[in-house]
């Protein structure tokens, strides 16, 4: 910055901004990023659904945590010696954040995991299953099970090409602490919201956590989203999820599912430190038997079962009339192969392997506490009985013949959960602000983002 | 830049005398005579060939990319895919957003806690380590003092994170003292959330100021202390007399630093608070690391970080001309 003591310095800035907008203009002249990709996606025909018999390397690019494709990919070595598998990991955040960069770089992982899709399909970045799907039969999969996972041309999901499968789907609900409640006198799991919140006033007045959950990192939604699924219209709030254009969050169901959360706050059933709390955290302190209900998913199953023994139950979110629909968030855990991968048809191999060879989907079942998925005429995986896992995979199917699956709204676009969702369900939990405002403004910089 | 070459040697430009004519009472920096202009040529030849490793890298790693981060402030594009024009617009958006515009207030907010307390805590530990005898006793306050300097920020955030928990020791500790009343989960209270996260940033750079400061002390002219000491003076007089501006580039230096600390911190809010409880912690560097990695608007991001550069040299050139009165 300073080198001239010749003169003073006065002058020096005005031609520092000078340059800098010289310079600034003529960049401007080239403007950066690729031209429009040229959308080629094989036929049916051109796709080859037998396994290759020379040494292939799949490299997987997965989060950290999540060890199921490790396993997968060993069981597919053992039975498929020449491909062999390359894992890197990097946590949710940072391979979320990476992942356009990843797929658009000169060496692409084959295999991603991919919670958003985004813009990298519209950027051909990403290899559309259609024809392979076409060519292994993934017809007889529920529609249900996919649609969340197509993309067509102006970026709405539920229709469009296929771009992602999922190893295991997942379906969320509630876990009960049955110590907790024998002692409160409760014995059996709600049938109704109304019965539901009876219980949360039996354990408050008892001075036990009603609700163990914890929105430092904004994992409460798992509990305002299944307040807000049994109000909402399920097809219109799928729709926002899915960027039609058009559709809205501020509707009066979500609305009155946010103020019911608010209500909540202020009858004291969630801790009083929730924005303190991780989800590492609400985890481990409802495994040390601490909270009656929590909101989480089948792939806490397992470590539940662990800590707790028998004192655990896990159920669907009860509805508002007693034997209405179901309505539970459940996704697949998505992964999406590079449109440049040098080894497509192997890695779809795998991926289609997973879904019907027997020792896979036991392996995601076992690891992942998860529905397999794929054709439901196939044989479910083994599961001990009365385990919270068989409860899991109870549900999911039970979802699955009411129809009543819906993606999590935090999915909704790249940036929506960080950006808006965190903040305003903070705020939400701690009823500084109303139901009405959480959404509204939630809407808002939805609108803000998908509008460009 | 031709003038590099040959110009005196100093930290900073500018020699002019201010106008008192006052001599110079910082520490004592010889100004060297100006070099003879006539051997420019040659010797510009060289300087300019040995600059060239130095200056390349300079240009490749930091010219380049924050001409591109400007060019890319103009354009609404996701990193990737295309790109198109779109002109000030995501200036206008920066400078209207009101979250944006909030977390931009959040970092000037830390100033108070990155610059004012380190530097001012920083003073009185130096002189108070300086009018200890040198010995053991000395070297040993300078050195625990500096050791949280030596702690990487994202751990320091983790660290404090659990001792501001409901159950983490700085609630045990107030317990302990008899405060109860008062502990609550610290980064998790909307009103002390941001002063939390900016102690963070004081306990962090405290020891730096010391020890810049101490050392800055130990230039100053002891006859100097004499001559006050002489006179009467107090310890309270001596620092205002001597200290206090015989320090004055050093702690130029220091606000400059630690500024630039507070209005482009992140790693410590990210792994404390990420910017909540609500948007009570979210500052400049969140909010662009947000937009640019996880929303995939480089262009937004790329217009805040331009946004974000000009207040912080808005704010630090002041101070650099100020360090430079009556030199």
């Amino acid at each position: 910055m300073s080198s001239s003591l010749r003169r003073p310095g006065h002058r020096r800035p005005l031609a520092a901004v000078a340059f800098m907008a010289a310079a600034g203009i003529s960049l401007a002249g080239c403007a950066p990023g690729s031209s429009a990709p040229a959308a080629e996606s094989p036929d049916a025909a051109e796709v080859n659904t037998q396994l290759t018999s020379e040494e292939v390397t799949i490299t997987i690019a997965d989060e950290t945590g999540f060890p199921v494709t490790e396993v997968l990919a060993e069981e597919f070595t053992k039975q498929h010696p020449n491909v062999t598998f390359e894992i890197t990991r990097d946590t949710f955040q940072n391979l979320t954040a990476n992942a356009p960069k990843l797929l658009a770089g000169d060496n692409p992982p084959d295999l991603i995991r991919l919670p958003t899709i985004g813009d990298t399909a519209r950027d051909g970045l990403l290899a559309n299953l259609d024809p392979y799907a076409e060519a292994y039969g993934w017809d007889a999969w529920p529609e249900s099970q996919l649609s969340p996972l197509r993309m067509n041309d102006e970026g709405t999901r539920g229709s469009g090409p296929l771009y992602q499968v999922g190893l295991g789907y997942s379906v969320t609900g509630i876990f009960m602490n049955t110590a907790i409640a024998e002692e409160l006198g409760i014995d059996a799991p709600p049938a109704t919201m109304a019965e539901f919140e009876e219980d949360l006033a039996t354990a408050k007045a008892a001075g036990e956590i009603p609700i163990m959950a914890g929105d430092k990192d904004g994992v409460v939604n798992f509990a305002i989203q299944a307040a807000m699924n049994q109000y909402a219209d399920k097809d219109e709030f799928l729709s926002w999820m899915f960027n039609e254009e058009g559709s809205s969050y501020a509707t009066e169901g979500t609305i009155q599912g946010a103020e019911l959360i608010r209500t909540w706050a202020d009858e004291g059933y969630f801790p009083s430190d929730i924005n303190a709390i991780d989800y590492f955290t609400f985890v481990s302190r409802f495994s040390e038997g601490e909270g009656l209900f929590t909101f989480n998913g089948n792939w806490e199953a397992a470590n539940y079962q662990k800590a707790l023994g028998e004192n655990v139950d896990f159920f669907l979110v009860p509805p508002i009339e007693e034997g209405d629909n179901h309505v539970a968030m459940g996704a697949a855990n998505s992964f999406s192969v590079a449109a440049d991968s040098d080894a497509l048809d192997t890695t779809v191999y795998f991926l289609d392997w997973i879904h019907t060879d027997p020792a896979a989907r036991q392996i995601i079942t076992d690891v992942t506490g998860a529905s397999p998925g794929g054709d439901p005429a196939l044989e479910q995986p083994t599961v001990e009985e009365g385990s919270l896992i068989a409860s899991a995979l109870a549900m999911a199917a039970q979802i699955g013949e009411e129809n009543g699956q819906v993606d999590f709204m935090s999915n909704t676009t790249a940036g929506i959960y960080a950006g808006s969702i965190i903040p305003e369900s903070q705020l939400l939990v701690t009823s500084k602000i109303t139901g009405e405002e959480f959404v509204t403004r939630v809407q808002e910089f939805y609108e803000s983002e998908v509008g460009k | 830049m031709k003038e590099a070459t040959t110009g005196p040697v100093r930290l900073t430009g500018q020699s002019e005398p201010a106008a008192t004519g006052a001599a110079p009472r910082g520490p004592a920096v010889a100004i060297p005579k100006r070099g003879k202009r006539k051997t420019t040529g040659r010797a510009g030849f060289w300087a300019w060939l040995l600059l060239l490793p130095a200056l390349a890298v300079y240009v490749g790693f930091v010219i380049v990319p924050m001409l591109m981060g400007l060019q890319y402030s103009f354009y609404d594009w996701n990193g990737v895919g295309v790109s198109t024009f779109v002109g000030a617009a995501n200036y206008v958006e920066v400078l209207t957003n009101p979250v944006l515009l909030g977390s931009i207030l959040n970092a000037f907010t830390l100033i108070v806690f990155f610059t004012i307390i380190p530097i001012s805590v920083g003073l009185m530990l130096a002189s108070l380590i300086r009018s200890m005898r040198q010995g053991p006793a000395s070297s040993i306050a300078q050195t625990i003092l500096f050791l949280p300097q030596i702690v990487p920020l994202a751990a320091a955030g983790i660290a404090w994170s659990w001792m501001y928990a409901q159950t983490g020791t700085v609630n045990q500790f107030l317990n302990a003292v008899g405060l109860g009343g008062i502990t609550r989960s610290w980064l998790a209270d909307y009103d002390t959330a941001l002063p939390a996260v900016g102690l963070i940033g004081s306990w962090v750079l405290t020891g730096l100021c010391t020890v810049l400061l101490l050392t800055g002390i130990g230039k100053i002219d002891g006859a100097l202390y004499e001559a006050v000491r002489l006179d009467g003076a107090g310890w309270w007089r001596e620092f205002f007399t001597v200290t206090l501006p015989g320090l004055r580039q050093e702690i130029a230096v220091l606000a400059t630093l630690t500024i630039i600390a507070a209005l482009s911190s992140f790693d410590i809010i990210y792994t404390s608070t990420q910017g909540g409880p609500g948007r009570t912690t979210l500052v400049p560097g969140i909010s662009i690391f947000r937009i640019g990695f996880t929303q995939s608007d480089v262009g937004l991001a790329s217009a805040f970080g331009m946004v974000l550069m000009v207040l912080v040299l808005l704010v630090v050139l002041p101070i650099q001309r100020l360090s430079k009165v009556n030199d």
